[in-house]
């Protein structure tokens, strides 16, 4: 439905020929799209604003490279500014000097936490790492079963000292400080290297499960604490980080579903919002569907703008 | 809230006034595209009414976008019919689909009826079991297969055929988590649908939204509705922050009203949809 932003840019562009330099006139038409391109993709109200905003002052007296019209010249500068913001402070996973590395998963029902949990494992196992899965969500139903199956797919061993809430016992018992407590204990007593926390997921509004998920922090003195967001999320995207970078002040991001076809546009709302840099991307269900998060990918992804950014990377 | 009142209680809309409409709705999710449309709508109502207040005419002309005259029940027969009918929940990863199930078992039982959970997820993770702990919750069977990767298709058939062997009122199938752009996965669902319709043709298809889902929730309904012939979305999350508008896109364009709202994690947190409710929610209005 929606002409992808290629399309639209070129109409754009027309009559437009680039010398000298940008002028308000030039930058208008072609920013009023990028805004409604970046509304489409999700990018949160607050975020476009500002960025359009940066990108309008940057545009303005630019030098026109001979090669580009002038509304290829602020696309271009649109991408290097979506890209180093993205990836602006990009880094690897931090590990612990001393004892093993913990990292904790924190972030909405369903966004994809203990999927992930299994994906890191593997990932890191497979770097010679010997981690332990901790199964702390004794809320969601059978989530406890559902990390054993994803360390056992993972060939992990899944630490779960309390079921959870299963069909034997409907009723949420346990305490998931304490199991996180008792997991590094175990973690040291049988010298894993890193040590993954699987948590519930949580509302940004819920005062008492954030508390938990602080306690939870507090219990584990985590290397890392991810904040695991769907790509698909809307313009909730900048409430959700900011409740849980307040609430267990989470040190980088992981995106999820990126294997869908949603523009993706909370990846800049998010980074935005809290400056927490975006460490990883899940792009399936599978163990491996995982991957380092690429900046420059997910610039032309959230544009949309595929055709006019080949033609600007040959000019 | 506040914000929006003020600015009505003003004679004419400036441009800024405008422009915070705008983003009210924007920030709601109710996507670029549709919002132009509502504010279109509110422009020319305010040119032929100058003298009614604004703040009800947008109230209005969303109310008017849902349309509260939409039929919102579940299409079942009495309860103690025995027709097993089947109710099949579908939907992308992670929005809601199992808890969903639960929650309206949990009220067909209520109203007296017979209910059978049929576990068409073989895929996730411990998907069989948590369906299986929502059955025991609210006290229904759950057919399901041991074998991780099974058929869906052959557990729901099974299911189906379990539903009409023992004259149950209600089938209630769960299914995986399948993004919309995943050809085989959709293709699995169409043949857990065809396979169902065999035993008896589902009386509802619902598609499960998660209201912090932004543009691409349209994009979601599209393809499910393409696939799986979509009788009713279930909302999810409303319980947080999000606001649920695209499902005012989803609802113009596909003409499928939103039935039920999830408002939170446990058994009774199910709601019918209201309008109004919706629309205050959504403007950020004190109800
Ligand atoms: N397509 C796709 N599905 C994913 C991805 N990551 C997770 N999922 C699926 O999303 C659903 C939810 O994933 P979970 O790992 O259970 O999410 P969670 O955050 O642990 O959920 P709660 O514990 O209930 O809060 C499951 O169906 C997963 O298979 C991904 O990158 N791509
Ligand atoms: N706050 C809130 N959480 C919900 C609601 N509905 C479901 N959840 C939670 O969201 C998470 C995912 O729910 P599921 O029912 O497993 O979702 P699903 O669609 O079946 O997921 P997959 O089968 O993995 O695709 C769980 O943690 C649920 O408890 C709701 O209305 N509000
Ligand atoms: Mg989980
Ligand atoms: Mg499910």
């Amino acid at each position: 439905m929606f002409a992808n932003l290629s399309d639209r840019l070129t109409s754009t562009f027309k009559g437009l020929r680039g010398k000298g330099r940008l002028t308000e006139a030039d930058i208008d038409g072609t920013i009023r799209e990028i805004r409604r391109a970046l509304l489409d993709a999700d990018v949160a109200v607050p975020v476009v604003r500002t960025f359009t905003g940066n990108i309008r002052e940057r545009a303005l007296g630019a030098e026109v490279s001979g090669a580009l019209n002038p509304g290829e010249q602020v696309v271009k500068i649109v991408n290097e500014e979506l890209i180093s913001i993205l990836g602006g402070e990009s880094r690897p996973l931090r590990h612990a000097k001393t004892g093993p590395t913990v990292i904790m998963l924190a972030g909405l029902q369903g966004a994809g936490k203990t999927t992930l949990a299994g994906k890191l494992a593997h990932h890191l196992k497979g770097q010679g790492q010997t981690p332990l899965l901790v199964a702390a969500d004794l809320q969601r139903p059978n989530a406890v079963n559902q990390l054993q199956v994803v360390g056992e797919r993972a060939g992990v061993p899944v630490f779960a000292p309390e079921p959870g809430v299963t069909r034997e016992g409907e009723r949420q018992r346990g305490n998931p400080v304490k199991v996180a407590k008792k997991a590094m204990k175990e973690a040291e007593q049988r010298q894993h290297s890193v040590v993954i926390v699987d948590t519930a997921g949580r509302l940004g509004v819920d005062a008492e499960l954030m508390k938990q998920a602080a306690d939870i922090r507090k219990a584990v003195e985590p290397d890392e604490v991810l904040f695991v967001i769907d790509s698909m999320i809307g313009q909730d995207a900048v409430a959700t980080a900011t409740a849980f970078q307040e609430g267990v002040d989470f040190t980088g991001v992981v995106l999820t579903k990126l294997d869908g076809d949603t523009r993706g546009g909370a990846a800049l709302s998010v980074r935005e919002v809290t400056g927490r840099p975006i460490l990883f991307a899940s792009t399936g269900e599978k163990l491996d569907d995982f991957e380092v998060f690429h900046p420059d990918r997910m610039a032309g992804r959230i544009l949309d703008m595929g055709d006019i950014l080949t033609l600007i990377e040959q000019a | 809230g506040a914000s929006l009142l003020a600015i009505f209680s003003k004679d004419s809309l400036s441009q800024d006034d405008w422009d915070e409409l705008e983003e009210t709705l924007l920030l709601a999710d109710v996507g670029a595209a549709a919002t132009d449309d509502i504010l279109a709508g509110l422009r020319t109502r305010l040119r032929d009414e100058p003298d009614s207040d604004p703040r009800a005419i947008l109230r209005a002309v969303l109310i008017e976008t849902i349309d509260p005259a939409l039929d919102r029940s579940l299409a079942l027969g009495e309860p103690g019919g025995g027709a097993h009918e089947p109710i099949i929940v579908v939907g992308v990863n992670g929005v809601g689909k199992t808890t969903t199930v639960g929650k309206i078992a949990r009220v067909l039982v209520a109203e007296g009826r017979t209910v059978v959970l049929g576990a068409a997820d073989t895929f996730r993770a411990a998907a069989a079991d948590q369906l299986e702990t929502w059955g025991a919750r609210v006290g229904v069977e759950t057919v399901r297969s041991d074998r991780d990767g099974a058929d869906p298709a052959s557990v729901a058939f099974e299911a189906a055929d379990r539903a009409r062997a023992e004259g149950t009122d209600v089938l209630l199938i769960d299914t995986a988590g399948r993004l919309q752009n995943k050809a085989g996965l959709m293709d699995e669902l169409g043949k857990i649908i065809r396979v169902v319709s065999k035993v008896a043709e589902p009386v509802e298809v619902l598609l499960v939204l998660d209201a912090t889902t932004g543009q691409n929730g349209l994009a979601q309904a599209r393809v499910f509705a393409e696939v799986a012939n979509v009788t009713g979305i279930v909302l999810t999350k409303l319980d947080g922050t999000a606001k649920g508008g695209i499902v005012i896109a989803v609802q113009r364009e596909l003409g499928v009203p939103v039935k039920l709202i999830g408002l939170g994690e446990g058994a009774d947190d199910l709601a019918p949809f209201d309008t109004e409710q919706f629309v205050d929610g959504l403007l950020g209005a004190q109800a």
